[in-house]
């Protein structure tokens, strides 16, 4: 059980202290989580806390994968079609 | 050390004629103030449009992280409120970021002022935002320091901040109503838990407000920014403007929103437009019986260096700091040596300005007969003098004339004319932006203009003069009316439709 970081990160350090099981670090290009060490916050928070506070649509997915904050979940954006 | 008490004696000042209204430039404005608010912010130049032409600032890009999303945002950039969008800053960590401060502050000795704007919010980002303040106090008590925030935090913050001597905060209040703030921020993170909608809104506004109350009470100044967004909250921030003046703000800026759509913001992308120079004014006036109004903001980038309207970052990325070697404590009394003679050449000024406004007084002047206000741009690189070519100006202040005196309105940028050399084969659409930002201003004042921008210039019902290079703005502008009263150019009712406006 983990959530993952991936390329659309921009490093913005939102959700490094966040984390209740310090899973989240620091690397390049972008922050990474430590699959071993992510408990999605269960018996910790509601949310998990990483995807609750990121800006960025589509950049953390859960563990089948798919983004935790859909694209125009966060900023209304509307979706082009291509 | 000690700043020197400028101007003591103004509250004492004749009341009547000029010193009560709008006479003079705006620095006026400040002669209102209580004397030790005055004292805080006459050599700060976000807080004083006199200090913007004399001391610089610097802001560090420490704080990436934000707990808000704005409409005008993208966050894959800089804050695009308390920075221009677009452009990302280089992120350093708290002692990088000090590095930086002394460096700057050793080779830019006007730099009095030091602040944390972003590139997120920096109370939500307290570690590195404190530490960064800590360790600035401790090594450089001569910087000014001050921080921006959107509020969310604040009230949690307030007693931190006052540990630092933080006695400057902006707090950036768009509205004061949930419907509208529904409108402009889509999501909050708070209790953790990300909040979206009304109920979002409601929650920033009430701790902007909390916050404010908080700061007022511990004696920290605080101004508000506001973001005006045609047909979302313009005719409410005069309602913003009232409510935070009476609970004790001592300024407001309000600043157009930015929404290109290569900004990739939601209002970008969605079409908001930006006021229009007119509408901006036009609102900062109805704004300002109520309120000390700020028009003279460039909206700085989060790791912007230099006097306001320059900015001098690339000379201190941090490979080149890293290379230069500080001795603070020398550059300490370097700096205290440029900031007294500044001080005595602003307390010179303001000397001469007190004698002509008693000698008006004494010799019982008639009231001078009521002529029409004049918009007059200025192109100038500082110390409040007319000293920048025409072609090389990136930006106009912008000053009204009228038989009250003067005031200052703001701002416009533009392309500069001819960059010299090369690239003065682009002068062409460069000297057509610089036409449509001037538009309604009948004068522009440079140190130097070329013969070929003379031309439009004139058919544009622009008149461009350089007779007063090197001269002081305000006693140029007001030369210049003069000279156009005594032609009998201001019988005609031009351009009044701003007025009305």
């Amino acid at each position: 059980m983990s959530l993952e970081i991936i390329e659309s990160c921009t490093n913005c350090w939102a959700c490094e202290p966040l984390c209740p099981s310090k899973a989240i670090y620091e690397a390049k290009p972008h922050f990474l989580i430590d699959p071993d060490k992510c408990t999605e916050c269960a018996g910790d928070f509601e949310d998990p806390q990483c995807a609750a506070i990121c800006p960025i649509e589509g950049a953390i997915l859960n563990e089948d994968g798919v983004p935790m904050n859909p694209i125009g979940s966060l900023t209304g954006i509307p979706v082009r079609a291509d | 050390m000690q700043l020197p008490v400028i101007n003591n004696a103004a509250s004492e000042a004749p009341k009547g004629g000029c010193s009560a209204g709008s006479c003079g430039s705006t620095d006026d404005q400040m002669n209102h103030l209580p004397e030790h608010i005055r004292e805080k912010v006459f050599n700060h130049p976000c807080y004083s449009e006199e200090a913007h032409h004399y001391f610089a600032r610097m802001h560090v890009a420490v704080a990436p992280a934000c707990n808000i999303q704005c409409n005008y945002c993208n966050r894959k950039y800089d804050c695009a409120n308390e920075s221009r969008p677009g452009v990302v800053s280089e992120l350093h960590h708290p002692v990088q970021a000090v590095k930086k401060v002394l460096a700057v502050a050793a080779t830019i000795p006007q730099m009095t002022v030091l602040g944390i704007a972003g590139p997120g919010d920096p109370l939500a980002n307290p570690e590195r935002t404190f530490e960064t303040f800590r360790m600035l106090s401790e090594q450089a008590p001569d910087i000014k320091l001050c921080v921006s925030t959107n509020g969310l935090s604040l009230p949690d913050n307030v007693e931190e901040l006052a540990k630092y001597n933080i006695d400057h905060v902006t707090i950036t209040i768009n509205c004061v109503d949930p419907d509208v703030g529904a409108q402009i921020y889509p999501w909050i993170f708070w209790k953790n838990k990300r909040i979206k909608g009304r109920e979002a809104a409601e929650i920033l506004i009430a701790q902007q407000q909390k916050g404010l109350e908080m700061l007022v009470a511990k004696g920290i100044l605080v101004k508000v920014n506001s973001v005006l967004i045609p047909g979302v909250n313009d005719k409410h921030l005069e309602e913003v403007s009232k409510i935070v003046k009476a609970k004790g703000a001592f300024l407001h800026n309000v600043m157009p929103l930015i929404s290109e759509a290569e900004h990739g913001t939601y209002y970008g992308l969605t079409g908001q437009r930006g006021p229009t120079n007119e509408e901006l004014q036009a609102l900062q006036d109805a704004c300002e019986g109520d309120m000390n109004m700020m028009r003279h903001c460039r909206q700085c980038r989060a790791d912007a260096v230099g006097l306001l309207g320059e900015d001098r970052g690339s000379e201190f990325t941090m490979d080149k700091v890293e290379q230069m070697e500080i001795n603070y404590p020398e550059a300490m009394k370097m700096r205290a040596e440029v900031h007294a003679a500044i001080n005595e050449e602003l307390e010179s000024k303001r000397l001469a300005k007190e004698t002509k406004v008693q000698l008006v007084s004494i010799q019982g002047l008639k009231p001078k007969e009521v002529t029409r206000p004049v918009l007059m741009a200025v192109a100038t690189k500082g110390n409040g003098v007319i000293n920048e070519h025409f072609g090389h100006a990136s930006e106009f202040l912008i000053y009204e004339a009228s038989s009250e005196g003067m005031r200052f309105i703001g701002h416009r940028k533009t392309k500069p004319y001819c960059e010299g050399g090369d690239t003065c084969g682009d002068g062409e659409s460069a000297l057509d932006t610089t036409l449509r930002v001037l538009a309604g201003c009948e004068v522009v004042l440079c140190s130097k203009v070329g013969y070929e921008p003379w031309g439009p210039l004139e058919a544009a019902g622009i008149q461009p003069n350089g007779e007063h290079a090197m001269e002081p703005i305000e006693d140029a502008v007001l030369k210049v009316y003069e000279e156009m009263r005594a032609a009998g150019k201001l019988d005609k009712p031009v351009n009044l439709q701003l007025k009305v406006a």
